[in-house]
Formats: C-alpha cells, structure tokens, sequence
C-alpha cells in the first residue's frame, strides 16, 4: 500500500512538470502582444524595449519558462501586467473563492446524484428511474450560462430572492461566513450543481443497477442480510467509481466554471482567466492555469491513492 | 420417515420477463433431516431454480411461485421481513457455485462470515468472530488466521469454496443447499469439496441438497438422487437404485454419457437433440421429442410422477419397471 502510494506521488511529479511546460507555452500560442494592454499604440520604441525587458520578455522563451519555474517553485508567479499586483496572492484569492463555490456545488450535485441514482438504480424502470434519467439528461446538455442566466432572471429580478452578482454586499471580495455572503453564493453554486449532478445520477444508477444483478449481491440476500445490510455492500462497492467520476468532475468545476463564474461575475479562478485572456496578461494567465492544472493533478492523486482503500483489487 | 425437514408440494416457478417461461412445474419434493438429496439434470432442468426459489432468490417482481415449500413446518412463501432474513443462511443456506463470485469482493472474508452471524441473533461482536475463525479452521483452510483477513481474490478457487462452505455453515442451517459446489474448480480440488461436505454433513447432522450434473459426485455425497427434466422431477429413489437400475430413458441416457474408464475406445453417449423452451413447454412428456421410446400417448398426457418401492417415476414406457409397492 505505501508502495503504491509512493509510485503515485512519483507518477504525479513528471505530469506536474509537463503542467508547467503546457500553461507557460500555451499562452504563447495565442495571437495579441501583450505590451499592448499596457503601453499606448503610440509609445515610442524605448519605452517598449524597457518594458520588454522589465517583464523578461526579450530573452529566448525556453530561459523565460526557466526563470518562470524556478520563480514559480518559490511560490513566486510574477507580476500581473495589467494590475502590477503579484500574481500568486490573486490567483489564490480566485482559488479560495472557485473553492467555495465549486465545494458547494460538488456537494450538493455529488449528494443529490448520489441518492437519485441509487433511487433509480433500485426502481430502474420506475418512475422515479424516468424522471433521474430525464433530470440528468437534461443536467448534461444544458448550456450552464443559460441556466445562470435563467435563474437569474426568476431568482434575483422576478423574485428579487438573491442577489445576482458578486461575492458579497457591496462588491466586497472577501467571503465571510455568514447568511449576507452565502445569499450571494447560491444562484452560481445551484446552477454549477447541475453539472455534476447529471453526471453523477447517470453513473450511480447503471453502477447501482448492475450491482443488483451480480452473482454476490444475490448471495448476501441468501446469507439472511437486511436490505440495509445489502446496500451498504452495493454503496461500497460503488464508492470507488462514484469517487474517481466525482474526482474529476470537482477539477472541472474548479477550473471549468469560466461562463458561470463570469454571468454571475464570481471572483474566481474563471472569472480570472477570462479577465487574464481578455487583457492578454500573460503572468496572471500561466499563473492561474498553472495552479488549476495542480489542482488537477492534486485531485486525481487523492482519488487514486483512496479508490484502493476501499477496494484493495485497485491497490496493484 | 417422521415429519420431514423440508417438503415441497406442487410447487411452480414462472418466470415473466419479456417472455415467459416455466422453470418449474409442480414439484413435489421431500426431505427427511440428515438425509442428503442430490438433484441432477442438464442445465435449465430447473435444479439451481429450485434451491434458489427455497431461498425465495428470485426477484418478486418478476417471478410467480404457486404451491407451498414448509420447512420445519413453517410456511417460506407467507415468510416477510425479519423471519425470513433469519430463515435465508440461519435455518438454511447456501452454497454457491462461483465462490468467486458469490464474496463481496471489497470485504474480507472473515468479515463477511461475521457479518453473517451477526445477522443471525449474535450480538457480541468478539464472539462473532471467533466462531468465524472457528469456522474456517472447520472447513480445514490452512493458516485460517491470516485467511481470516484476506480478500476473497487474495484465495485460489478451492480455499474460496472451502470460506464460502464455512460461511454458510457459520449459522448453524438444518439445510445446506450445494449448487454446483464444485462445478468451478479443478479436478483435484473438486474431490477435496466433496469429501468436505461429506463429512460436514455427517458431523453436523444437517440435510443437503447439493446440485450437480456430475452422477460421480453424486454417488459420492447423496443418499437418494433426483433426477429433473424441463422443471419436473422425472426420476427419484436411494442413489443404488438409479445407478443400478435406472427406469426413465432420460436417467438411462444421462448415466450413458458420463465418462469413466470403462468407456476408453468407445464413442461417447449422448442424449440427441436439446432441452425444451422453457417458454413453450410440449404438451405430454417434455422429454418425448428425445426419447427413443416416446409413442403417441408420450405426446399427448404429461406422465404422472408415481410412486413405488424404488422411488417415483414419471414414465409411460420406463426401461425398466419400477417395482410396486
């Protein structure tokens, strides 16, 4: 066990890498130059060669990556172009708040899919099989910027129940746990909810279905266990698909929610990028890549070093 | 015979699917406590149907049993929630024929075989346990400690039958149903089972009901033998009886095609044609499309299962005559 956990961790460290590589070359695949967010059409040549070399921007791109890691490794992601503020402390404020809502919206998606898929799983060919099915389906395709913008309208114009941007009362950033935050949180966490609730309602019930109809599952009904007993079985059985499925779907919501997070204007990793892309700031763009590409990679290590504590056929 | 441990009567099992299909039709069965039953037949003869309709297996909604099935008297089709999570693996169990899938594969097994007899009324968790362990010492798995917390695919294919042997036998059960017990292991290992569960069975008094298409293993285990075809016990008396004298044309043909010493240089005995649909039964003998002795009266009344000195037969032309009482 500590033997695969520790070729994991290993594995992890070459993908770490290659993460790094990809968020620093990528950005310089995109067309635009970046001096021109910040110096005037018109500046003359000196200014932009000082500034060119201010930002590092002059030398071959293999040193630039070079320079960027061995900064990045320190903790230290550069400056953002466009608002002179170091790039780590924005990123991480982005990531606190992404944290929140995607937590939330995992929770509930992951929980609701979890029980809806397990109901349908049971009764599949039911009616509440139709409905989880529909639900999920309809989880799935649905555009999510719409859905914000939907529930926007009847939530926070029509019903006036929620606010409809921002993080906090008056265009405050910083979340503080209390119901004045939280109103703000709910529209951009229910619509995100959506998303991994189709997902996980669809795995959960053919996992669940299928369960049913193994050899083993008969076998504990044969031993005399309660139908409780049962789905104690089927749920542990089902944890580690279930938890590799949600793994993945918590790094898409923690990187994935850039139209979410811009119809509500969420002050989060998102929000950021697309802030990033929009100004072409290209520090603030390979810093905030990098770390969601880490997080990433963080998420999909817990999920395999868990899936074999619970199944020990996965641990080799 | 005192009242008998277990007894079905005209019991049927009807399975609607997408189709229908009649998996057993009007068994009737008995037996006595310690006695040791073997049902053989090909497969889709109805035998697993049977040993899983005793455990009411089958999912409700897709399934219609008529008749009875009493054991120790109680009525099991009328049994609901509790009593009969206690009947199933406490008054009798099973064995399955694919150890390896029949263990939960994320638990150990010896905490499956806790879990089992904690089920059954034990309450102190320690205890529990150390029956477990016991158990497995029983079923003779070497170093049982350590199987103890194994994995069941950590085991090979005979320590898993011997764990699922101990588990079912971790409660105590008046009756033991064996399907195909053996079926999925190796030769070698096959013997070891059999012998296992021969000895078991005499140690601790229970009956048996043990599933097999292989007449060797159930010369080996069985007191009587009964034989089923399409759902309906065709033949049935003490095991001597039908090896030595088989009547139903379907026994006869069944002991010609099994394979021993005796047979090396001979071309192999088999029965023509297949089983029937169980969806679209014929109307007299089920076995009457593949008998060489079927005549018109074959085709036309379903034989009547008749009781004699040497067992029950259900025959209009047997081989050989049942004697009379």
């Amino acid at each position: 066990m500590i033997a695969y956990i520790l070729k994991r961790l290993l594995y992890a460290v070459p993908i770490a890498l290659s993460v790094t590589v990809i968020s620093f070359v990528l950005v310089f695949l995109a067309p635009g130059d970046p001096l021109n967010a910040i110096a005037p059409a018109d500046a003359p040549e000196e200014v932009i060669t000082a500034l060119k070399s201010a930002y590092g921007l002059d030398k071959p791109v293999p040193v630039q990556y070079g320079l960027w890691l061995w900064r990045a490794l320190q903790g230290d992601l550069g400056t953002s172009i466009a608002s002179g503020r170091a790039v780590a402390g924005e990123v991480m404020s982005a990531v606190g708040n992404t944290f929140l809502l995607a937590g939330l919206a995992a929770g509930v998606g992951v929980t609701l899919g979890c029980i809806l898929g397990a109901l349908a799983g049971y009764r599949s060919g039911g009616w509440i099989d139709r409905f989880a099915s529909t639900l999920s389906v309809i989880g799935v395709s649905i555009p999510h910027y719409w859905l914000g913008l939907v529930l926007t309208i009847v939530f926070s114009i029509w019903l006036g129940w929620f606010p409809a941007m921002g993080a906090g009362p008056g265009g405050s950033e910083a979340w503080e746990w209390n119901w004045e935050h939280f109103r703000y949180l709910i529209l951009p966490a229910l619509t995100m909810a959506v998303i991994p609730l189709g997902i996980i309602t669809r795995t959960v019930r053919a996992l669940v279905a299928d369960m049913l109809e193994q050899e083993f599952v008969v076998a504990l009904r044969a031993r005399g266990l309660s139908g409780r007993a049962v789905f104690q079985h089927i749920a542990k059985n089902t944890a580690p698909t279930v938890l590799a499925v949600a793994g993945l779907q918590i790094g898409y919501l923690m990187g994935g929610s850039i139209l979410v997070e811009t119809v509500f204007a969420w002050p989060g990793t998102g929000f950021l990028l697309n802030t990033a892309i929009f100004q072409r700031d290209i520090p603030l763009l390979q810093g905030t890549l990098l770390v969601l590409c880490l997080i990433f990679v963080v998420l999909n290590l817990l999920v395999d070093i868990l899936q074999p504590l619970i199944d020990p056929r996965m641990g080799r | 015979m005192s009242a008998p441990l277990l007894s079905l009567e005209d019991l049927s099992v009807q399975f609607h699917g997408n189709r229908k299909a009649s998996a057993l039709n009007q068994v009737n069965l008995e037996l006595g406590a310690g006695e040791v039953l073997a049902l053989l037949g090909e497969s889709g003869s109805g035998k697993s149907v049977t040993l899983r309709t005793l455990l009411r297996l089958h999912p409700a909604s897709r399934t219609k049993i008529q008749g009875s099935i009493r054991v120790e008297g109680q009525d099991v089709l009328a049994m609901k929630g509790r009593d009969l999570e206690l009947y199933r693996g406490g008054t009798v169990s099973m064995v399955f024929q694919e150890p390896g899938l029949a263990f939960d594969p994320v638990y150990t097994i010896g905490q499956q075989i806790t879990e089992s007899i904690l089920a059954h009324g034990e309450k102190d968790v320690g205890k529990a346990k150390a029956q477990a362990l016991e158990m497995l010492e029983k079923v003779q798995i070497p170093q049982a400690k350590r199987r103890f917390d194994a994995y069941p695919h950590e085991l090979s294919g005979g320590m898993r039958q011997r764990a699922m042997i101990a588990l079912a036998l971790a409660c105590k059960p008046r009756l033991l149903l064996a399907d195909e017990p053996t079926t999925a292991l190796d030769a070698t290992v096959q013997i070891q089972i059999l012998l296992l569960l021969r000895e078991l069975q005499r140690e601790t008094g229970m009956s048996v009901i043990f599933v097999t298409h292989d007449i060797g293993a159930a010369v080996e285990v069985a007191d009587r033998v009964a034989v089923m075809y399409a759902g309906r016990i065709v033949e049935e008396g003490p095991v001597s009886r039908i090896v030595n004298n088989p009547c139903h044309p379907y026994t006869v043909g069944l002991l010609a095609s099994t394979v021993g010493p005796e047979h090396r240089g001979k071309p192999l005995q088999a029965i023509p044609g297949a089983p029937p649909d169980l969806a679209n039964l014929p109307g007299g003998c089920s076995f009457a499309p593949r008998c060489s002795r079927a005549s018109a009266q074959c085709s036309s009344q379903v034989p009547p299962l008749v009781s004699g000195s040497g067992g029950r037969l259900a025959c209009w032309n047997p081989v050989s005559q049942l004697e009379n009482q």
